[in-house]
C-alpha cells in the first residue's frame, strides 16, 4: 500500500507508524466508544422491557397517548439525516469539501428540526399533565397517601373542562385516551420511561448537532480531507448510532401496544 | 553517593521525561502517559488522606460504646458515606490502572505514549472535574446514604445531595471508561516489534482484562447513576415503590455494575503481584499463559454473579443458589494464579525487599479475605453473616489489603523508574511492618464482631462488643501511621534519595530496558522484543 502520509498537509502523531496506522487505532477506539454508549441505552431497554411487563395496560394505554405521527415524521428527519451524514463523508474523502460541508450542514438542519418537533410534542404533554412524577397533575404523594381517586379528579376536571382542552388542542379522541391511562394505577411510570428515555436520546441528538458542526468547520478550512478523514468518519458513526437508538425508541414507545 | 559513576554510564540520562518541559504550566498541559500517571498519583494520594481522615474518624467514634461526643449519628452516617465513596470511586478504583497504568503499560509494550494522549489527559481533567462535582456534596447537601445510593432511600427521602454525588460518580466512570478504551487501543495497535500477544507482560494482561470490564459494566452504572438523578429531580419512579417502581431493580443494576468494579479493583492488583513476584524471585513466572487467561476469565464470570449481594433482597431461591455457584467458580482463575506465584518462588532466589514484602503481604491478607468470601457467596452463611462486619472485615481484606498492598508494593518497585531515584528500603519495609499488622488487628476482630452479630453502618453497638471494637480502633490508628512513613518514604525518595540505575531489581520486562527516569518518548530507539517477558532461568 503506497503511504498517504507524504502529503503535505497531514502528519500522523509521532507515536503511530504510519498514517493508515493512526487511522485504525482511531476507529477502534471509536466503536469502542459507540458499544459504551449502546450499552448505556441498554440499561434503559431492559428497564422498559421489564416494566412493560409488569405494567402491560399502562404501558399500552400511555402508547396510545403519544402522536405516532410525529415520531414518524421525526423517523423520517433522523433517516435523511444519516443518509446525509453518509453523502458528507464520502464527499470528504473525495475531497469535494464545498459539497460536504453542505451535506453536513443540511444534517445539522435535520437535527434542529427533530429537536424542534420533540419540543411540540414536550411541551404538549406538559399542557395535558402526563409528565413524570413530580410534575404530573397527580400529585405522587397524594397517590402514596392513598387520596388517589382524589387528585386525579385535578386531570380528569381539566379533561371535563371543554374551554381548557380546546385552548391545549385537545381532541375528544385524545381525551378518551387520556383517560384510558389515568385510569390506570401507576400510569405515570410510562411516562417516566418516555421522558428519561427520550430526554437521554434528545441529548445525544443536540451533543450530535454540536459535533457535527465541529467537522463541518473542519471542513470549511480544509482541515480534513481524501488523506485525513477521521474526526469526520467518527462523528458520523456517532451520528448513526444516535439514528440507531432512535429507530428502536419510535417503535417500542409509539406503537407497541 | 555514585553520581559521577552513573553519569558515565548513561550518558543520555539527562534529558528525560521529568525535565523534558518545565513549570506548571508543562505538566498540566502535558500529554506524556508517564506525567499524566503521576498526576493521577498525586491526586489519588491527596483523596486517599481525605478518605482516611474520615475513617479513622469513625473508627475513633466506635472505639466507645454509648453515645460519643465525636459524632452524632446523623454526621456518622455521613462520615461512613464520604469514607466508602471517595475510596471506591477516587482511590482504589482508578489506583492502578490510571496512575502505575498510565506510568509502565505504554514502556512495557515498548509504545511512544498511549495511543490517544490528548484522550488521556482529557480523561484525567475529566476525573478531576468528577471528584470535585463529587466533594462539592461534602460542602453543600452532604450525603448519607453510604456509597451505595440504596433506593428509595437515596431517591425519596434524603437530601439532594444525592444528585451532586452520583453526578460526581457518573463523571469519574466516564473518565474511567475513556482510560479503558485507550489502554484496549494502545495493547492491540501498539505494541512494538515481535511483541506479540503471548509476550506481553502480566500486567499488561491484567490491565487489559481490567479495561474490558470498564467498557462493559461502567455504562450500566452511568445509567443507573442518571436515572437517581431522574428520580431526584424529576420523579420519574423507576426505582420507588411508591410509584411503582422497584427498588431491587437499582440493586440488580447496581451491582451489574459494582461486582465487576472489584475485579476492576482486584485484577491490576494481581497484574502488579505477577510482576513483583518473578522478579524478587529472579525465576521465569511459573504458568504464563495460565494467569494471563485466568485474568480474562475472572473478568468474564464477575458479569455473571451479581446476584451475591441480594441473597436476602428477595430473589428467588433458584436464582440465590445459581448465583451462589457461579461466584465460587470465580476462586479457580484466583487460585490459579495464587498458584502460579507460589510456583514461581519455589526455587527461586527470593529477596525480600519492600516491594516483595508487599506482595507477599498481598497474598496473604488477599487469600483471607477470598476465603471469607466464599463464606458470603453460601446463600444459608449470608443470610447470617449479610450486613454485619463479617462483610467490613472482608471488602477491607479484599480492597485494602489487596489493592492497597499491589499499590503500595507497585510504588516502591518502579519508583526508580518514575524518578531515577531509589526510596529507601528500610522506610518502606517500616512502612510494610506497621500496615500489615495494623490491618490485621484492626480488620480481624471485626470477623469476629460480624459473627457475633455486630451490624454495619450502625452508629453505636451492644456493650459485649466494645473490647473488640476498641483493638481494632488500636489497630486503625497503627495503619494510618505506616502509611505516613510509607508517605514520607516517598516524599524523602523523591527529594533526597540514592540515584538508581536504569534496572536496580535486575527485572526482564521492557519499561528496565530504558533509562531512568525513562526519555519523554520512553526509548531512543524502539525495541525489538525476541523473547516472552520474564526471560531468567
Ligand atoms: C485505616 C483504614 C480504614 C479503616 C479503619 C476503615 C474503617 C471503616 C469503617 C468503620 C467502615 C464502616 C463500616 C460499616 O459500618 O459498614 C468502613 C466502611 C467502608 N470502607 Fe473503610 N476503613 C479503612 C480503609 C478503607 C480503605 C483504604 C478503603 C478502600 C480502598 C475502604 C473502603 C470502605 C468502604 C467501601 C466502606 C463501605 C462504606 C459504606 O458502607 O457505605 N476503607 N471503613
Ligand atoms: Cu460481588
Amino acid at each position: 500500500m503506497t503511504s498517504v502520509s507524504s502529503s503535505s498537509e497531514f502528519h500522523h502523531q509521532h507515536h503511530f507508524k504510519s498514517a493508515e496506522h493512526q487511522y485504525a487505532s482511531s476507529k477502534q477506539g471509536i466503536w469502542l466508544f459507540l458499544c459504551t454508549e449502546i450499552l448505556m441505552f441498554g440499561g434503559l431497554f431492559v428497564g422498559y422491557l421489564i416494566y412493560h411487563s409488569l405494567y402491560p395496560t399502562v404501558f399500552k394505554n400511555g402508547s396510545e397517548t403519544l402522536d405516532w405521527k410525529m415520531g414518524a415524521v421525526n423517523t423520517v428527519v433522523l433517516l435523511v439525516s444519516s443518509f446525509t451524514m453518509a453523502a458528507a463523508i464520502n464527499y470528504v474523502q473525495r475531497g469535494l469539501h464545498k459539497i460536504a460541508a453542505i451535506m453536513l450542514a443540511l444534517t445539522i438542519a435535520c437535527a434542529g428540526a427533530f429537536m424542534v418537533i420533540k419540543y411540540f410534542e414536550y411541551s404538549h404533554k406538559f399542557h395535558v399533565g402526563t409528565v413524570p412524577g413530580k410534575f404530573s397533575l397527580v400529585d405522587p404523594s397524594c397517590a402514596a397517601g392513598g387520596k388517589r381517586a382524589e387528585c386525579e379528579s385535578k386531570i380528569s376536571a381539566l379533561l371535563k373542562n371543554p374551554a381548557e382542552l380546546e385552548k391545549n388542542h385537545v381532541s375528544a379522541e385524545e381525551v378518551a385516551r387520556l383517560k384510558a391511562v389515568i385510569s390506570q394505577p401507576k400510569w405515570e411510570m410510562f411516562y417516566g420511561f418516555y421522558f428519561v428515555m427520550t430526554g437521554l436520546h434528545g441529548v445525544h441528538v443536540v451533543a450530535g448537532a454540536f459535533l457535527i458542526f465541529w467537522v463541518f468547520i473542519k471542513t470549511l478550512r480544509r482541515k480534513v480531507g481524501p488523506e485525513y478523514y477521521t474526526p469526520v468518519e467518527g462523528v458520523g458513526l456517532f451520528w448513526h448510532v444516535v439514528d440507531l437508538v432512535w429507530i428502536y425508541l419510535f417503535p417500542l414507545l409509539y406503537l407497541v401496544g | 553517593m555514585s553520581s559521577a559513576h552513573t553519569k558515565t554510564e548513561h550518558g543520555h540520562t539527562d534529558h528525560n521525561y521529568l525535565n523534558h518541559g518545565s513549570g506548571i504550566w508543562s505538566w498540566m498541559t502535558t500529554l506524556d502517559h508517564k506525567r499524566i500517571g503521576l498526576m493521577y498519583f498525586a491526586t489519588v494520594a491527596t483523596l486517599f488522606l481525605i478518605g482516611g481522615f474520615f475513617a479513622l474518624g469513625i473508627r475513633l467514634h466506635l472505639a466507645k460504646f454509648g453515645t460519643t461526643p465525636l459524632l452524632d449519628p446523623d454526621t456518622y452516617n455521613k462520615f461512613m458515606t464520604f469514607h466508602g465513596a471517595i475510596m471506591v470511586f477516587m482511590v482504589i478504583i482508578p489506583g492502578i490502572p490510571a496512575f502505575l497504568g498510565n506510568f509502565v503499560l505504554p514502556i512495557q509494550l515498548g509504545a511512544k505514549d498511549v495511543a490517544f494522549p490528548r484522550l488521556n489527559l482529557a480523561s484525567y481533567y475529566i476525573f478531576i472535574a468528577g471528584a470535585l462535582i463529587a466533594a462539592s456534596s461534602m460542602i453543600f447537601n452532604q450525603v448519607d446514604t453510604g456509597w451505595t445510593f440504596y433506593t428509595p432511600y437515596s431517591t425519596a427521602k434524603t437530601s439532594n445531595g444525592v444528585i451532586l454525588l452520583v453526578l460526581g460518580a457518573f463523571t469519574m466512570g466516564f473518565s474511567s471508561i475513556l482510560t479503558g478504551l485507550n489502554f484496549i487501543v494502545t495493547t492491540h495497535k501498539l505494541r512494538a516489534p515481535g511483541m506479540t500477544m503471548d509476550r506481553i507482560p502480566l500486567m499488561i494482561w491484567a490491565l487489559y482484562s481490567t479495561s474490558i470490564i470498564q467498557i462493559l459494566a461502567t455504562p450500566i452504572l452511568a445509567i443507573t447513576l442518571l436515572l437517581i438523578g431522574a428520580e431526584k429531580t424529576l420523579g420519574v419512579g423507576i426505582f420507588d415503590p411508591d410509584l411503582g417502581g422497584d427498588p431491587v431493580l437499582f440493586q440488580h443494576f447496581f451491582w451489574f455494575y459494582s461486582h465487576p468494579a472489584v475485579y476492576i479493583m482486584i485484577l491490576p492488583a494481581m497484574g502488579v503481584i505477577s510482576e513483583l513476584i518473578t522478579a524478587f524471585s529472579k525465576k521465569t513466572i511459573f504458568g504464563y499463559r495460565a494467569i494471563a487467561y485466568s485474568s480474562v476469565a475472572i473478568a468474564a464470570v464477575s458479569f455473571l454473579v451479581w446476584g451475591h449481594h441480594m441473597f436476602v433482597s428477595g430473589q428467588s431461591t433458584i436464582a440465590g443458589i445459581v448465583f451462589s455457584i457461579i461466584t465460587m467458580f470465580v476462586g479457580v482463575p484466583t487460585a490459579i494464579k495464587l498458584f502460579n506465584w507460589i510456583s514461581t518462588m519455589y526455587r527461586g532466589t527470593v529477596t525480600f525487599e519492600a516491594p516483595m514484602l508487599f506482595a507477599l503481604g498481598f497474598m496473604f491478607l488477599f487469600t483471607i479475605g477470598g476465603l471469607t468470601g466464599v463464606f458470603l457467596a453460601s446463600t444459608g452463611m449470608d443470610v447470617h453473616f449479610h450486613d454485619t462486619y463479617f462483610v467490613v472485615a472482608h471488602f477491607h481484606y479484599v480492597m485494602v489489603g489487596g489493592t492497597l498492598m499491589a499499590l503500595m508494593g507497585g510504588i516502591f518497585y518502579w519508583f526508580p523508574k518514575m524518578f531515577g531515584k531509589m526510596t529507601s528500603d528500610l522506610g518502606g519495609r517500616i512502612s510494610w511492618v506497621l500496615i500489615f499488622t495494623g490491618f490485621n488487628v484492626t480488620f480481624f476482630p471485626q470477623f469476629v464482631l460480624g459473627a457475633m452479630g455486630m451490624p454495619r453502618r450502625y452508629f453505636d453497638y451492644l456493650p459485649e462488643y466494645t473490647n473488640l471494637n476498641q483493638i481494632s480502633t488500636v489497630g486503625s490508628w497503627l495503619i494510618g501511621l505506616g502509611f505516613l512513613v510509607g508517605l514520607i518514604t516517598i516524599i524523602h525518595g523523591i527529594l533526597k534519595g540514592e540515584k538508581a540505575t536504569d534496572n536496580p531489581w535486575g527485572a526482564k520486562t521492557l519499561e528496565w530496558q530504558t533509562s531512568s527516569p525513562p526519555p519523554h518518548e520512553n526509548f531512543t530507539t524502539t525495541p525489538t522484543v525476541t523473547a516472552g517477558p520474564y526471560d531468567f532461568r
